[in-house]
């Protein structure tokens, strides 16, 4: 046999080839050391246009709830290159597929920082996705934009949070119910970080406030078989149930709860991944009357919302709904705009430096960033299920609330990060 | 395709005849040809960003090289290696993230602080912010498993689809117990933001570099590996075992030890793959090592030829790099376009991009003699 030969003689190459990239690694910065005054990778402002990315998953599973968010993107961007685009350049939208997958997030934001040198990028849904291209933003000192509402316990100096935190939606839900004198709640989840990380907060702010947590279930992502978690609910005995279950799951929820015979009289769903497009696709009959969490609704009065609901209509088809997320991520835009124009800059650190207090009219209300953690005042809003598939407000915070991420303003939640 | 000659020649390994020089040149040529290209030209021709993708590429032709070992010479349809890249993915990252707290004076990594319920770090994690004991657990964590459940697999005598459905039934159990144990594994996050490797910071080009330069050199050696045990005596037992089990088994051999040793090996490769794509491309998660990334391992290599070595390779290369590219032109028929690849390349040409040659050749021979070649 010649093969062996062969082999130590190739072992032997491959051996120096491992010495020889290890000699390599010898120039390359330790951990720790100063990187600050790097200046990352800044986005190219030389033409008449300046490159945007918008980073959303146009396949895969989150494609159904994404491709709205990046057609709100678009419209925002249409709208502002019609009105003469930022400092004089008109915007040139470049779109990537996250695909549903992380690792192709993290590797798509780098082509856009790298590749295309955008001066800022919109998107982003899942948390894994948002925590996969962090590291990316923050290691090129590039901004992203992440427009849905999410878990909190997070602050990243190149992000723009303009969803909801938890103190936002969650905390908001929680007042409303216990207002109500529903104080023993059901949870059901799909079974990921934003579910848990309510559920843990849920259940700190029932401890605190004389509420009790009576049951707590996850379903895996994607899960359809829901009659042991429905019977179990049923013989709870509790008042409430809190839903933090995402996309098909809730179809295959709803049916089996209505089903099992209870009703939003008899024991009401708060849900917080709910809005006017998963409406549509699970069907008003088994959703009528129960209640949801936002900060927008496609009713919510005010003409800056009469115009944003109109415009998407003409772009994309009559009877196309708006949702909390879409709204986000069309102001996120704006907001952008805003930044840019007050810092007279397309200069990441110029564009953060100019971030605190810019005012929009919105469609969802005057919203406010919060220069200090770059998230969003929003008002918080309870809806309910109208027989037509829309939303209506029943309770709203009367003021937009100051955005606490790590819920430091609230004495119950201090055990918890 | 089998032939009852091949048997025969697995008894009689020895007494070959002399190879003409050609013949013997053309593997170590080939090797060279392969060390030039990965270690030479890429990293020259290529920028960061494109060297960092094909990092990433070769990370899974790393597990393609196990794969073919496996299930290419084994035969053993190996649909859950996304389990043993998981294990080894995770206990580098783990130890990743200890390191990168450490550096910050933190005593939790910062998903825990966060997600976790107390402020001490859990006892399985302490081990792993030894740095040696971390990197041997790459690969020894997956081979252990893998070496656990073969061994009461093959001596059941479970094979085919059933070895393949208890496979994929691993890697999605393990994806789920991952999500469940959320303030201990970062849940579906994953463990991410991974910003050193072994003391040197991963935001430096210069450090990425050294990544691929690691990467490339350990599939290099893997191949090389799988190389000297393809042409073993073990190797010849091995195709033997695939095509005609119960004959090994009458000529004295046991088969279920021959197939094991496969089956761990191929799962330390994978572990390895795993280890190495934490630093590439900065994050673990389950998303990554559950049913459908698992399937996603053995298409490359049915694609290239999996029972070729340098097929294998180049088609789990291939592949991820048409997912890159072409997923970006046709984002929602990409997917469809990699099924019909699987379907043909498995339905028209078992053997793979790499038996083309060799397939076209049969055809003109079949004219003359009605010879069979195998493929190597």
């Amino acid at each position: 046999m010649s093969g062996l030969s062969i082999s130590r003689r190739g072992l032997l190459a491959g051996v120096s080839a491992v010495g020889a990239s290890a000699a390599l690694s010898a120039c390359g910065a330790k951990t720790g050391s100063d990187t600050s005054s790097d200046a990352g990778v800044k986005g190219d402002t030389s033409g008449s246009t300046v490159r945007v990315g918008l980073l959303n998953s146009l396949s895969g599973t989150m494609a159904i709830s994404e491709v709205t968010v990046h057609n709100s993107l678009l419209l925002a961007v249409k709208e502002i290159n019609a009105a003469g685009g930022v400092l004089g350049k008109k915007l040139d939208p470049i779109s990537q597929d996250g695909a549903s997958d992380w690792p192709t997030f993290a590797e798509k934001a780098e082509a856009l920082i790298k590749d295309d040198k955008v001066v800022a990028t919109f998107g982003c849904w899942t948390s894994s996705s948002r925590k996969a291209v962090k590291p990316v933003f923050e290691r090129y000192k590039s901004l992203l934009f992440y427009p849905v509402q999410y878990e909190g316990l997070e602050e990243s100096p190149y992000i723009f949070y303009t969803g909801a935190t938890t103190n936002q939606q969650i905390v908001p839900a929680l007042d409303y119910l216990k207002k109500q004198g529903l104080t023993k709640l059901y949870l059901v989840g799909s079974d990921y970080v934003f579910p848990r990380t309510a559920n843990k907060i849920i259940k700190a702010y029932a401890k605190a406030k004389g509420m009790t947590v009576v049951g707590e279930d996850y379903a895996p992502l994607g899960s359809t078989e829901f009659s042991t978690i429905v019977n179990k609910v049923k013989d709870s005995g509790a008042d409430a149930v809190f839903n933090t279950l995402n996309g098909d799951s809730n179809v295959a929820f709803f049916k089996e709860y209505k089903s099992s015979g209870m009703t939003a009289k008899s024991m009401p769903v708060l849900s917080v991944s709910i809005a006017e497009e998963e409406v549509k696709s699970i069907g008003t009959q088994y959703l009528e009357g129960q209640l949801t969490a936002w900060n927008y609704y496609q009713t919510t009065p005010g003409a800056a919302n009469t115009k944003f609901v109109a415009a998407y209509e003409a772009a994309y088809g009559k009877g196309k709904p708006t949702s909390d997320p879409m709204e986000a991520a069309y102001i996120s835009v704006y907001l952008w705009k805003e930044m840019v124009e007050k810092a007279g800059s397309f200069e990441v650190a110029a564009v953060k430096g100019a971030s605190d207090g810019i005012k929009l009219a919105a469609p969802e209300g005057e919203v406010t960033v919060d220069g200090a953690s770059q998230h969003v005042y929003k008002t918080a809003r309870i809806g309910k299920v109208g027989a037509d598939g829309l939303i209506t407000e029943v309770w709203n915070s009367g003021k937009p609330i100051k955005p606490d991420p790590f819920l430091k303003g609230y004495d119950w939640a201090s055990g918890l990060s | 395709m089998t032939t009852t000659t091949e048997p025969v020649k697995a008894v009689t390994p020895h007494n070959p005849p002399p190879t003409p020089l050609l013949e013997r040149l053309r593997v170590p040529s080939a090797f060279a040809l392969g060390a030039v290209l990965l270690l030479g030209i890429a990293p020259l021709a290529l920028s960061d960003f494109r060297l960092a993708l094909l990092a990433k590429y070769l990370c899974y032709a790393i597990v393609a090289v196990g794969v073919s070992l496996a299930w290419g010479r084994g035969g053993l349809l190996v649909l859950g290696q996304g389990v043993f890249f998981g294990l080894g993915g995770y206990a580098m990252a783990m130890h990743l993230k200890l390191a990168d707290a450490a550096d910050t004076g933190q005593k939790l990594p910062d998903f825990m602080q966060l997600y976790g319920t107390g402020d001490a770090l859990p006892w399985w994690w302490e081990p792993f912010a030894n740095p040696l004991f971390a990197l041997a657990m790459t690969v020894v964590l997956p081979m252990a498993v893998a070496a656990i459940l073969g061994f009461l697999v093959f001596r059941r005598r479970v094979k085919g689809a059933y070895f393949a459905i208890l496979s994929q039934a691993l890697a999605a159990a393990l994806s789920i117990w991952l999500i469940g144990q959320q303030a201990t594994t970062g849940g579906t996050n994953g463990l991410t933001d991974i910003q050193g490797f072994f003391g040197y910071s991963l935001d430096d080009p210069v450090n990425q570099r050294m990544v691929y330069f690691v990467i490339a050199a350990v599939l290099l050696l893997l191949m090389l590996l799988a190389r000297q045990l393809f042409v073993s005596r073990y190797g010849e037992l091995l195709v033997a075992v695939r095509d005609s089990e119960e004959r090994v088994r009458f000529l004295g051999y046991n088969p279920a030890n021959v197939k094991l040793v496969a089956y761990v090996v191929a799962a330390g490769m994978a572990g390895l793959a795993g280890a190495l794509f934490v630093p590439a491309v900065g994050i673990i998660s389950p998303a990554l090592i559950g049913i459908v990334p698992s399937i996603g391992f053995v298409i490359g290599a049915a694609v290239g030829g999996r029972a070729s070595l340098v097929g294998a390779v180049l088609g789990a290369i291939a592949v991820a790099w048409a997912q890159s590219t072409l997923s970006d032109a046709f984002p929602a028929g990409w997917t469809y376009f990699q099924g019909l690849l699987f379907v043909v390349a498995v339905g028209f040409l078992p053997g793979g991009l790499a038996s083309l040659w060799t397939v076209a050749r049969n055809r003109r021979k079949a004219t003359t003699s009605s010879g069979s070649e195998v493929t190597a």
